[in-house]
């Protein structure tokens, strides 16, 4: 999923300075299992703003609403019907979620809520952590399952680097060295030989080095 | 909880059953973290953390929990009324 945090309060009200009446708009997909913007989230991120600013002296007028996702044209349409009505909307879906109700409302000012994260999982209630950074050529299936763009903190492809010491990275103690966790996991698969298999240089061209990628699917449209 | 602060009360008790003894296992426990969330929310916004308290206890300590109410009732007059209610007076 999408992962994300919630912006400080101190910074959203800031945001919100020169509005009295406005949208705060959840999204029922990654951010909702995340605990950043689904519903509940939304509800809570309302009434502070509305506690906020009438202890301030100026209330706010807040519609609360949830859409099934942000990222996806025909949620984004349920909105239309009064989203002239209000003069700005936060939202706390992810980053993309915001950008295309942007997109797609292009008279009201969109501001976002959460700062987006990073690909993750849930490793427990309330604890996320980075798997992926879609780099657009997964090369799993040669390094025990475990992602050396992501789990190394240089993305090398042929760790590990000098910098790792007994099988933590040189940026953090708390980190372990993906390099370590991949040689682990392919000794114990047997599957060692996989090494020599990474390419000797990784082509980029598919991550995000060309620019915003766009992803077409002839036998579906 | 915060809806509470917005329909106008001073401060907001939450009670729970005691820690380690709770039906739903970590209820309480988890219940004690959103505490602390929202205390930290209505700081920030200016209405103070000690607004909102949890409390434990357990069903059959009635004495408790009246000590607890009254011990947080003096505390909510202490702080007076929070400025929400001060903001709606001034507007009535
Ligand atoms: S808008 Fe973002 S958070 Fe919501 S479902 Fe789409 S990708 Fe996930
Ligand atoms: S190799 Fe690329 S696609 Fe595969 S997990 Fe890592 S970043 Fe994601």
């Amino acid at each position: 999923m999408i992962t994300g945090t919630p912006k400080p309060i101190e910074e959203i009200l800031e945001m919100l300075e020169p509005y009295d009446k406005i949208i705060v708009a959840g999204c029922y997909g990654c951010v909702t299992v995340c605990r950043v913007g689904g519903e509940k989230e939304v509800q809570v991120l309302a009434s502070t703003l509305r506690l906020a600013r009438e202890a301030a002296g100026r209330k706010i007028a807040i519609k609360e609403i949830s859409l099934e996702r942000q990222c996806d044209p025909e949620y984004i349409e349920q909105m239309r019907a009064y989203v002239q009505d209000y003069q700005a909307v936060l939202s706390i879906a992810c980053g993309a979620g915001i950008q295309f109700l942007a997109e797609k409302y292009t008279t009201t000012p969109l501001l976002p809520g959460i700062n987006t994260g990073f690909l993750g999982v849930t490793e427990r209630q309330g604890e996320w952590s980075e798997r992926c950074q879609g780099c657009g050529d997964c090369v799993l299936h040669l390094t025990g399952g475990i992602c050396p763009v992501t789990r190394c903190a240089k993305s090398l492809f042929h760790g590990p680097c000098g910098g790792s010491v007994q099988g933590h990275c040189e940026v953090s103690k708390d980190v372990p060295c993906g390099w370590q966790l991949i040689i682990d996991r392919l000794k114990a698969l047997d599957q060692m030989d996989n090494y020599t298999k990474l390419k000797p240089y990784k082509g980029w061209n598919t991550s995000r080095d060309g620019g915003p990628r766009r992803i077409v699917r002839e036998d579906m449209i | 909880m915060l809806k509470a602060f917005e329909n106008g009360a001073d401060g907001v008790m939450v009670v729970g059953c005691l820690e380690g003894d709770c039906h739903y296992l970590s209820g309480n426990i988890r219940a004690k973290a959103r505490v602390k969330r929202v205390a930290g929310i209505v700081d920030k916004i200016g209405l103070g953390a000690g607004r909102i308290h949890m409390y434990n206890l357990s069903a059959g300590e009635g004495s408790k929990f009246a000590a607890y109410a009254n011990e947080f009732v003096e505390r909510i007059r202490e702080m007076g009324p929070s400025p929400i209610n001060v903001a709606r007076l001034k507007e009535a």
